[in-house]
């Protein structure tokens, strides 16, 4: 796919959320990923606020990114943070500056391969619902144009998340955000069910249920509660095996 | 402090008094969240009541009538793990017309349903009425939410026959912290519930009494979990 069917594919994607089946926790997950995909990044991550006055990690791409966002969280320093609470793009911040600003949070990213990281805030106007982490593992510049399409992104995925729902925006959406917190957890104790059954590490249970989510067109947290509610065998998860010959 | 172990401290001081911690949970939150009740219903899988706290007397005849009726917001919040919202409660609601009716009777004119879960983990749920209609605003809806999370804490502390009678500072702060940040914790808990062939809900209850007899904090024991270093087997 070229990067331009790629980019009318996502935008399609991510304005289709008025659906019975719309799944926070899914939506935001694949906007991590084809962020990641589009910017030409090698991880993403998505915080969001919770309504309790705290922020969470709500999608990431991978463990290394999810530590790092959970130790930005904890503490309180990371240019996610920083996108969030300014409402403004942190992009292209210079190493000495970045040290200067977080500097736990860059030397953690260092160290975990991630020597560049830029961050957009997840915002509609005032409205501000938390921010997406772009994650290199080269020194990259993002271009006058890669702002742009971070920004599209994002400012496409807040419009789906509130638009329309007025007059009960509010309540519908505390609801679902309150949901995808919960699910959240649920694909959590589901990794945990698959790991043990199937006798896999942590994030190759993910890998398995993220697989068969895929196949059968379902969303993660859809499957993740079949797992943990018995209506879906871990046995069935796992792919045929060959016949050897 | 967080908020959530700032209420769970005040219900602490407050114990000893002839009420219960659920009970004095729900009068806590009717103060501040300036509600005309506050209920607390623990559910059985099933659906059907095991136990209710509520703020005062009106409030339990509520929650009493809501599980006699089998129908209304805390029924439905508890079934389907989703917040449910009645902001405008009006004559003729066509969701619930048995419970609701009783509701204008008593004069609340707002009524919220939080579902009191951890993932996968049903508890109950917490209701808030109101007299006034309209929705709750953000500084309301973000202290509800404390009140719910210090009600998934105290919920599991009255399950856990080991911490029943305690609430130390340190737990407290670690039960807190456990539920929202780390997802170890919860990794864990579904380990835990196949090694022991046991619910996910008894999965927790067995990762926190590991934490207390060893007394470690439930994140590492989790971890140790999911590292494979322990095994509940």
């Amino acid at each position: 796919m070229s990067r331009e069917q790629l980019l009318a594919t996502t935008f399609v994607e991510l304005a289709d959320t008025l659906g019975d089946d719309f799944d926070v926790v899914d939506f935001l997950q694949n906007l991590a990923e084809r962020s990641a995909e589009i910017l030409g990044a090698d991880a993403a991550a998505i915080i969001l606020a919770d309504q309790r006055g705290a922020l969470r990690v709500i999608a990431t791409t991978s463990h290394a990114a999810r530590d790092l966002e959970l130790q930005a969280l904890a503490t309180a320093e990371g240019p996610c943070l920083d996108a969030f609470h300014s409402g403004e793009d942190v992009v292209n911040v210079p190493r000495t500056e970045g040290l200067r600003r977080w500097p736990r949070f860059l030397s953690a990213a260092e160290d975990l391969g991630y020597p560049s990281v830029h961050a957009v805030p997840l915002r509609l106007r005032s409205e501000r619902l938390g921010a997406i982490t772009l994650l290199y593992a080269a020194i990259t510049e993002l271009t006058d144009d890669d702002r742009a399409l971070a920004r599209a992104l994002t400012a496409v995925a807040t419009v789906g998340l509130l638009q329309e729902r007025t007059p009960r925006q509010r309540e519908v959406l505390a609801d679902q955000l309150q949901a995808a917190l919960s699910l959240r957890v649920v694909v959590e104790q589901a990794k945990g069910v698959v790991a043990e059954w199937a006798e896999l590490e942590i994030e190759e249970a993910f890998a398995l249920m993220r697989a068969f989510a895929r196949e059968h067109a379902r969303s993660l947290g859809a499957v993740a509660t079949d797992v943990i509610e018995g209506r879906l065998a871990v046995g069935d998860l796992l792919p045929p095996e060959r016949p050897t010959t | 402090m967080t908020p959530v172990g700032r209420i769970l401290m005040s219900l602490m001081d407050e114990a000893g008094s002839d009420l219960t911690l659920p009970e004095l949970l729900c009068r806590s939150a009717k103060r501040e969240l300036d509600a005309v009740a506050v209920g607390l219903a623990v559910m059985a899988p099933d659906s059907t009541s095991e136990l209710v706290a509520a703020s005062d007397q009106s409030a339990h005849e509520l929650e009493v009538l809501q599980l006699t009726l089998g129908e209304g917001p805390c029924v439905e919040a508890f079934r389907t793990g989703r917040l449910v919202q009645l902001a405008e409660l009006g004559a003729g609601e066509q969701r619930w017309p048995a419970y609701s009716a009783h509701l204008l009777e008593r004069g609340v004119g707002a009524v919220f349903a939080f579902p009191l879960r951890i993932g996968g983990i049903r508890l109950g749920a917490l209701d808030v009425y109101r007299t006034r209609a309209g929705a709750l605003d953000d500084d309301d809806l973000s202290l509800a939410l404390h009140f719910v999370d210090a009600a998934v804490v105290v919920l599991l502390h009255l399950q856990d026959p080991a911490l029943r009678d305690t609430l130390g500072d340190r737990r407290l702060d670690d039960a807190v912290d456990g539920f929202t940040t780390h997802p170890e914790v919860h990794q864990a808990t579904g380990m835990v519930s196949v090694q022991a062939v046991v619910s996910l809900h008894d999965a927790l209850l067995l990762l926190r009494a590991h934490a207390y007899v060893a007394d470690r904090s439930i994140i590492e024991v989790a971890r140790d979990v999911v590292a494979r270093r322990i095994d509940f087997r």
